[in-house]
């Protein structure tokens, strides 16, 4: 069993070289969809850990309050937002707190705020809501108050993402599809010529009594192997698509929304195991489509 | 032990085989002759359930042929030894390893295997080529090699559609005379052909088909249609 093993990868390879354009053909098909769906699934990753972080980080509403706002009308007011519903607590930042938060945010840039003369930044009440879908109500409360001058909070920002990355899953599980039946119909095509070659090989086996998978071992180790040599191109070269987005931009996309990309080493990974399963499924499917007309009884 | 119970398999009207009632018993020796386009091979497509018949029932053996299901497709194929005009061997294998492959194919042990190849190999006479290609033996060793593999997972049933077709007279006689050595020692066979003087000389059952029709079906000479090389 283990030579006959040997036997059929050594054979595949032999077939895979000698038709080799019809190969290649296949592998740079192959190639093409998992490069598709490694860069959707990137962006999808990288929007949902963004949406989670904001998600949990910002279950908040963030008011702001008119320069010049007395202690007492602030407090007021706060006592108001904090009898609404869903509201689980109020907290009043500074002038000085907001600003020392944005240096913390900025990091190594932190620097470039101390230039500023009078502090720009207004006071708030940071909101905190039991859940992001109760912010709406709670923002529309708040910003009736004459001493609010403006509202934020993150519900729309995460309703946006989530509707982003919906529309992606679908569209690349669309585009996804259509290069799956194109890869297969590619590969079947390959194998067709090698089960041609055999013809009478398939014939005998059939009339023998053979197995109907016995006799698909062979062009189905094609196939596979075919799969797997596009899947670890495409691994390859998501690897280093993705060290080039993350060494490029990775920095500020953290300066922007505070959150990091995902780790090179961690999208490698997990999308060469879902390369390697695609492409083998997509060889092995290929195989058995070339080889229905044989074994159909 | 073969049987053909009402049989329709027409592909268009008047072309395949038409309402076919045969019965074969076991360790009979079969002709099936008649004209191009009779529908022979179709008869023994249906037998090896490469086709499905449109109506009928056909039994072999234990088996109710076309209620088979595609998982046991396999497994009775097994009990039912073919051999072509054209002999389908392997050409990058020798005579032995032609008729090991029928075997291998079926993961029968490499032990059984040793014993069993050379055993037929000289039933069939060809003990000495065992070592040869096809492409350096001559068409009738070939064919040899061809029953030979037929053979050695021991059917209960050999099917030869047309095994002299290729062969000149006298080496098709050698091959007829091994097929009946084979039916005495116990297979059922029913053998395609062309050839009228085989069949007028061998005194077995002769089934005629023309037009999808069973138009004759005993030991006498069948004098009709045969077409193909008239000897
Ligand atoms: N798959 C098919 N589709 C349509 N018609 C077919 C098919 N296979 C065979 N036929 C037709 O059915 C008829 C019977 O064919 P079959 O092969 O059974 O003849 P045969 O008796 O074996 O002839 P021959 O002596 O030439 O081998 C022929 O007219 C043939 O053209
Ligand atoms: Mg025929």
């Amino acid at each position: 069993m283990i030579s006959s093993l040997f036997y059929n990868i050594k054979q595949a390879f032999v077939q895979i070289f000698r038709n080799r354009g019809m190969s290649a053909a296949s592998i740079f098909s192959i190639l093409a969809m998992l490069l598709i769906l490694g860069l959707v699934f990137i962006i999808v990753v990288n929007i949902n850990l963004f949406t989670e972080i904001v998600k949990q980080d910002y279950d908040q509403v963030e008011v702001f309050i008119v320069d010049g706002t007395s202690e007492q009308q602030v407090q007021e007011v706060k006592a108001q937002i904090e009898a609404q519903p869903g509201v689980t607590s109020v907290e009043y930042r500074s002038q000085e707190d907001a600003l020392k938060i944005m240096k913390e945010r900025w990091g190594e840039s932190g620097y470039l705020l101390d230039s500023l003369g009078d502090n720009p930044l207004p006071a708030s009440l940071m909101i905190s809501v039991e859940s992001l879908d109760d912010a709406g109500s709670v923002a529309s409360f708040a910003g009736k108050f004459d001493i609010i001058e403006d509202v934020q909070y993150y519900k729309d920002t995460v309703d946006k993402l989530t509707r982003i990355t919906h529309f992606l899953q679908i569209a690349g599980m669309i585009i996804m599809a259509f290069l799956v039946i194109v890869s297969v119909v590619v590969v079947s095509n390959t194998i067709k010529l090698t089960v041609m070659a055999r013809a009478d090989e398939i014939h005998i086996m059939k009339y023998v009594g053979a197995n109907n998978w016995f006799i698909r071992g062979p062009f189905m180790v094609e196939g596979i192997i075919i799969g797997l040599i596009a899947s670890l191109i495409a691994g390859g070269a998501i690897a280093l698509i993705y060290k080039q987005i993350v060494a490029a931009v990775g920095d500020q996309v953290f300066a922007i929304v505070s959150s990091p990309l995902i780790s090179v080493q961690y999208m490698t990974v997990n999308l060469l195991i879902i390369f390697v399963a695609l492409g083998c499924s997509i060889g092995a499917w290929g195989s058995i489509v070339s080889m229905r007309r044989y074994l159909k009884a | 032990m073969i049987k053909f119970d009402h049989v329709t398999k027409l592909y268009r009207p008047g072309v395949g085989l038409d309402d076919v009632n045969v019965n074969i018993d076991k360790g009979e020796f079969v002709f099936l002759v008649g004209p191009s386009g009779a529908g022979k091979s179709t008869f023994i497509k249906l037998m090896l359930k490469d086709l499905d018949p449109d109506t009928g029932d056909i039994i072999v053996g234990d088996y109710h042929v076309n209620k088979l299901s595609n998982r046991m497709v396999p497994k009775y194929r097994r009990k039912i030894g073919t051999v072509f005009q054209d002999f389908k061997l392997l050409p990058k294998k020798t005579a032995y390893e032609n008729v090991a492959f029928a075997m291998e194919v079926l993961h029968k042990p490499g032990s059984l295997i040793r014993k069993q190849v050379p055993q037929i190999l000289s039933l069939v006479g060809i003990s000495d080529k065992a070592d040869k290609y096809p492409h350096e033996l001559a068409g009738g060793e070939q064919q040899r090699v061809a029953i030979a593999r037929a053979l050695v997972n021991n059917p209960q049933v050999l099917i030869a559609d047309e095994p002299t077709g290729n062969l000149d007279p006298a080496t098709a006689w050698g091959i007829m005379d091994l097929l009946d050595q084979i039916n005495m020692r116990g297979t059922t066979v029913l053998m395609v052909t062309h050839a009228k003087d085989i069949v007028n000389r061998m005194d077995k059952r002769i089934i005629a088909i023309d037009r999808g029709r069973v138009i004759h079906d005993s030991k006498q000479a069948y004098e009709g249609p045969m077409g193909g090389d008239e000897e």
